[in-house]
């Protein structure tokens, strides 16, 4: 890749000076008018001829084995189609499949889409049908009768790891510390990451503060539920259609668990109202499979609100326990956490990243942190926009906010102090190559925000920061030149928050032709190369490199011909601001030398294939004022502001939507979001009115600043973007709350009722 | 959603005449903003629904020296979007402007929002305030039944198999009067009341004394509460941070909250009490307005 | 079961007549029966405004209302806001503030922002919140709507001005 070399230095060296004609910029999206005029066919707006409708059957109860199930009384409703469960799947096995952000035991991904003896949470499904319209299916799904010996069931982390605790799995020994323990429990495992000496660490410390925090179970909340429609047809081959954030991740998984070939699916990924990691693992994609193939009809199957939060993916509450030691000087001296994460139903909580996270925007010389997997009885939880690291995070920072109030140390001062930089180890191992934590918190130091006191009562400020790996992953893009000069791009990554013409944006640079000039398309399964899913804060980086890759195959395919046409030695030949140059002045623009490609030999297309590594992690830091109505405990945002290093901004105004829109997921979660249960494991709140996400009403507008710390991993310098911005608000907030009543929130979210109860007590 | 027919009778004699055909088994729908999801999840399994909203005189919105009347299926909207309704019966302005967003308030409607009977109705602790008074048709012809004494139980009310509401009388507001509705929820909007205060008062000439005040409370217990005992506090007393205090602790003392996904009790009472306070003296505002 | 309805009503300029269920939301009937796929279904319970339409010219949540109630109305979707030679100004000022990520809640946000601006041309920020309250938005923080929706207001104005 010597190009890459070459365009390295080029990114680097300008990283203010921005090079660049088309990145940069802010051109109108390319599906922008398909999405402003309803013409957009999201998941649920496809209509296959002949569709049916398909319904879920769900269990009432958390944990319970599932004695028998009859289906008579509901196949025998005119206008049922057929019912089926989960002896309609195939059993797996044990095997683990790699599905881009965290991995799945297919056994227990194939019990998840249907519970084969037991159900393990309210929601569980256990039956689908199909029928000629929605209501009779749902009729239907009231006269399947399942027979259910009710178990006790465990919904919290803590009460989960007791011994004693009801077990959710007979068959599950902890892997503690790689041995595996001799008696079952709900700890799947028991994880440690260590450096330096902690106790002489400990005892350099001039202040060591120790705390336990909390956090409840939320959801990614994306406002279009869960949707899949399906055809098996005739000769074996099943076509999706649906809402996912990676068509060959549920090729695959549809493959594996209705049995077939994997090319024998084809997933055609509609437009996606939303994912943030919650659309990555199967839940209807099979089942509308086996229905479809058990009818012989196409079968629609979607999720209503209610079973999109009992059902599917939160992210996991927790419990954690941070200990973190201060010399004299404001240094840190070392720091240990106990965190232990929620899985749901199965094992697989985002427990490792969240344990790789919590220091890792410090440099921690002595440091220690056990982590562990807790299966209890809730959904099983699925990847949420920096998957465990904004519990690590509220942990964490409000601890160093403690530290820097009792040692009157400047929250950014100590930041810049102890930030991690270029060869800081992480607790876990790996060392920072060019990192932007620096950055990031000098660019809030100089914001106005900062610059401005806050004034009034019951007001504070809190900061916090944040630090998310990213990761490269697989992409494959291919792209066409067209005769009007045009280049048609077709490319396998779902575009959630306007990714297509980020990746436009990097072709049409490299080419040297307007962002306007290319057609990006995402493409089918059967469409385009291999793609690993839209997460994981990769889409920008990984495929925008493909895309880079496809353009330089281009360039070189058309100097080619340029030099055929000129009858010259192609090394006579360079490309310049998107023409081509030869000798003695000759010289074809891009469009010149497109309109001449088909008509002088083979046409050009471009492709890009790539699975980069220095995918360059991302650091955040935010600032906030709150004012705290101190008779009841309710916070209101006043004012926000956040700093990211994202690299290269390649369309800025989407890396600002995406600041923002984490930025606002992490209000949502730090102050009202949670999963409310009742004794019985039933979920009280499973509507948007009663889970509270904010709305407009609640924020003030959400700063952004963007600090560009070029990647030297990526040809512009890109880094990925979408996850870091959750992670700091739930802590800046409570630090914010500190600073404006004098209480410390430890436990998510600070909803009134538990601010205003800290209020009173330290009052009495 | 469960099979169920559709009438729209287009008078009072008609709707009675199918919700009594019926036996209970029919569910009168205005806004539906209710209704409509109750049958989706289950709650509600009527037989028939019985769309009132083409019978005249459940349309009727008509402020005069007599008073207010309020049909029982005139969306929100329509009740603050009329500047003197508004000036007059602010609580009641203040309720209709808060219930749901504004699609909600395009449908829904306070006499919906009553013969729901939610605890934590937005409207009734106004109505209640405000004095208002149920007007219901039935077999047996109209009856009335004080707003106070209509709710029975979550969900529950006076409505008998046949019965429905057909509007809303409130008296006329007197001189030096002003009235407030406020709640706690969450977030800003879109919410159902965690704890919910209306107040309405009556101050002398001068604006120094109340002459009378009516509270009503929701959120707080099974039904919506009238506080009385809030109301006599006041009376004949200074406006002052003190009585209005007393009567704050009157609200506190009336209500009986329970722990659920929307607020503990330790919060609802203390944030009764709280609110109250607010609510009167915002109320006092206006009436010195 | 219930016998199906025929239901008149105009949509979007045009009379259509339409037969359904009584159960059936006009959300359903937009959606499966007419192919106005335009309309979204986020809750199916009126909280998300996701399927904002605006009927007699207010905006309602249109899984809340039942199909056969929309006999003899005007309702206006997501499909018919376009004019026919280009984009409505509260669509444009969507697409130029980059007010739309994944583009689930954008036809909800755009039928509620015209019955904003019908109901009060030139509203403040605070009007627009209050207003848009009863629409969620996952993706963007809200800032750039926001931001779109007084963009609109002044795009309106201006086209007013130039007729």
């Amino acid at each position: 890749m010597s190009t890459v070399e070459r365009d390295k230095a080029k990114a680097g060296s300008n990283g203010n000076g921005k090079p660049y004609k088309v990145i940069g910029t802010r051109p109108i999206r390319h599906d922008g008018v398909d999405k402003v005029t309803g013409r957009a066919k999201y998941g649920a707006d496809i209509h296959p001829t002949g569709l049916i409708y398909g319904v879920v059957l769900r269990s009432p109860h958390a944990h319970a084995k599932i004695k028998s199930i009859d289906v008579s009384k509901a196949l025998a409703l005119p206008g049922v189609r057929a019912v089926v469960t989960h002896k309609d799947l195939r059993e797996p096995g044990d095997r683990i499949l790699e599905l881009g952000e965290g991995a799945v035991n297919l056994r227990e991904l194939s019990n998840n889409v249907l519970a084969a003896d037991k159900v393990l949470y309210k929601g569980h499904a256990v039956a689908a049908i199909a029928a000629d319209t929605i209501h009779i299916a749902e009729e239907a799904a009231g006269l399947i009768k399942v027979d259910y010996e009710i178990l006790p069931s465990v919904l919290d982390v803590e009460a989960a790891m007791n011994s004693g605790a009801p077990l959710l799995h007979a068959n599950l020994f902890t892997d503690e510390l790689g041995q595996k323990a001799t008696q079952p429990s709900n700890v799947a495992k028991h994880f440690r990451f260590e450096t330096g000496e902690i106790e002489k660490g400990f005892a350099k410390a001039k202040l060591v503060i120790e705390r336990e925090f909390r956090t409840a179970t939320v959801h990614q909340g994306y406002i279009e539920p869960h949707n899949a429609t399906a055809l098996w047809n005739a000769d074996g081959h099943i076509t999706v259609w649906t809402s996912t954030q990676g068509a060959f991740s549920v090729r695959q998984q549809v493959a594996e668990l209705v049995d077939v070939p994997i090319s024998h699916v084809k997933v055609i990924p509609m437009e996606i109202g939303g994912g943030f990691g919650g659309k990555i693992r199967v839940y209807l994609e099979p089942v509308a499979a086996i229905l479809s193939k058990r009818t012989g009809r196409p079968v629609k199957v979607l999720m209503n609100r209610a079973d999109v939060f009992e059902g599917t993916g939160p992210t996991p509450g927790s419990y954690i326990r941070v200990k973190l030691g201060v010399d004299a000087q404001g240094m840190i001296t070392a720091g240990q956490a106990y965190m232990a994460y929620e899985a749901g139903g199965y094992p697989g909580s985002p427990i490792g990243a969240g344990a790789m996270c919590i220091f890792a925007c410090y440099n921690i010389p002595n440091g220690r942190i056990d982590g562990y997997d807790v299966v209890v009885n809730k959904p099983q939880t699925s990847a949420y926009r920096a998957p465990g690291a904004t519990n690590a995070a509220f942990a964490l920072e409000t601890v160093v906010d403690e530290i820097c109030t009792q040692l009157k140390l400047d929250p950014l001062e100590f930041r810049l102090k102890n930030a991690a930089r270029e060869g800081t180890r992480r607790v876990d191992g790996p060392v920072f190559p060019r990192v932007g934590m620096i950055e990031s918190v000098e660019a809030i130091q100089s914001s106005e925000h900062w610059k401005t006191p806050l004034t009034g009562k019951n007001r504070g400020r809190g900061v916090a920061s944040g630090f998310w790996f990213n990761c490269g992953l697989k992409s494959a893009v291919s792209a066409t030149v067209n005769p009007d000069g045009n280049v048609s791009l077709v490319e396998g990554s779902t575009d959630i928050g306007g990714s297509r013409t980020g990746i436009a944006m990097q072709l049409a640079e490299t080419l040297g032709i307007a962002a306007e000039d290319v057609i990006p398309t995402v493409g089918d399964t059967d469409s385009v190369g291999y793609n690993d899913i839209t997460g994981g804060s990769r889409v920008t980086f990984a495929t925008g490199y493909a895309a880079y890759e496809a353009a330089r195959d281009i360039q070189r395919q058309m100097v080619g011909r340029a030099a055929q046409l000129w009858e010259v030695d192609p090394s006579q030949v360079t490309c310049e601001q998107g023409s081509f140059i030869g000798p003695e002045g000759k010289k074809f623009t891009f469009k010149e030398l497109a309109a001449l490609v088909n008509k002088t030999g083979e046409p050009v297309v471009g492709r890009g294939s790539v699975d980069p590594e220095g995918c360059g992690g991302a650091f955040a830091t935010h600032v906030v004022d709150v004012e705290v109505d101190p008779e009841t405990g309710k916070v209101q945002i006043l004012r926000y502001t956040a700093s990211q290093d994202v690299g290269t901004a390649i369309h800025p105004s989407y890396v600002e939507g995406q600041i923002q829109g984490g930025a606002v997921q992490g209000i949502g979660w730090g102050l009202n979001e949670e999963y409310f249960y009742d004794a019985q494991g039933t979920m009280k709140n499973a509507t948007f009115l009663d889970y509270r996400i904010p709305t407009c009403y609640d924020l003030p507008f959400i700063d952004t600043i963007i600090v560009e710390v070029p990647n030297p991993g990526h040809p512009y310098g890109v880094r990925g973007v979408g996850e870091v911005p959750i992670i700091p608000p739930p802590a800046a907030l409570a630090n914010a709350i500190a600073q404006a009543v004098g209480v410390r929130m430890t436990q998510l979210p600070m909803s009134p009722p538990r601010v205003l109860h800290e209020i009173l007590a330290k009052k009495s | 959603m469960r099979d169920f027919e559709y009438e729209a009778p287009a008078s009072i004699a008609e709707a009675v005449q199918v919700l009594g055909r019926h036996n209970g088994a029919a569910r009168p729908l205005a806004g539906g903003t209710d209704l409509i999801d109750q049958i989706r999840v289950g709650r509600h399994q009527p037989g028939v629904v019985v769309d009132i909203k083409k019978i005249p005189e459940l349309n009727v919105l008509e402020l005069s020296a007599a008073g207010l009347r309020l049909g029982a299926a005139v969306p929100c909207y329509k009740v603050y979007g009329d500047p003197k309704i508004s000036a007059a019966y602010a609580a009641l302005a203040d309720s209709a402007q808060i219930i749901g967003g504004i699609q909600i308030q395009s449908r829904a409607s306070i006499g919906g929002n009553l013969c729901n009977s939610g605890p934590a109705a937005d409207s009734t602790p106004s109505l209640i305030a405000l004095e208002a008074i149920a007007v219901i048709a039935g077999p047996a012809g109209k009856r009335e039944v004080a707003v106070e004494n209509f709710c029975t139980g979550p969900g529950k009310n006076v409505l008998q198999p046949g019965e429905f509401l057909v509007e809303l009388k409130f008296p006329a507001r007197p001189p030096h009067s002003g009235s407030h509705y406020r709640r706690f929820i969450p977030r800003n909007e879109m919410d159902i009341a965690v704890v919910g205060v209306g107040a309405s008062v009556v101050l002398d000439e001068k604006g120094e004394k109340f002459v009378s005040a009516r509270i009503g409370l929701g959120a707080v217990g099974p039904i919506p509460y009238f506080v009385q005992e809030a109301g006599q506090r006041l009376a004949g007393q200074p406006v002052s941070e003190a009585t209005i205090e007393k009567a704050a602790q009157a609200a506190r003392d009336m209500a009986r909250p329970i722990d659920d996904m929307r607020g503990t009790k330790e919060f609802r009472l203390h944030v009764t009490g709280v609110l109250t306070r607010r609510v009167i003296e915002e109320a006092v505002k206006r009436a010195r307005q | 079961m219930a016998k199906k309805r025929i239901v008149s009503t105009t949509i979007n300029g045009r009379q259509v007549e339409l037969l359904c269920e009584p159960r059936q939301t006009l959300l359903e009937v937009l959606r499966d029966t007419l192919d106005l796929t335009g309309t979204k279904e986020g809750c199916s319970n009126g909280n998300c405004g996701a399927c904002t339409v605006l009927m007699n010219g207010r905006p309602v949540v249109s899984c809340l209302v039942l199909a056969v109630e929309a006999e003899g109305a005007t309702l206006e979707t997501i499909e018919g806001v376009a004019p026919v030679d280009g984009l409505d100004p509260v669509q444009q000022a969507f697409l130029e503030n980059a007010a739309l990520q994944c583009g689930i809640c954008t036809p909800g946000f755009i039928m509620s922002t015209k019955a904003l601006l019908n109901e009060n041309p030139d509203p403040t920020e605070h009007d627009v919140r209050f207003y848009l309250s009863g629409n969620l938005c996952r993706c963007t923080g809200y800032d750039k709507i926001v931001r779109a929706v007084l963009d609109s207001a002044q795009k309106r104005k201006k086209a007013v001005a130039a007729k």
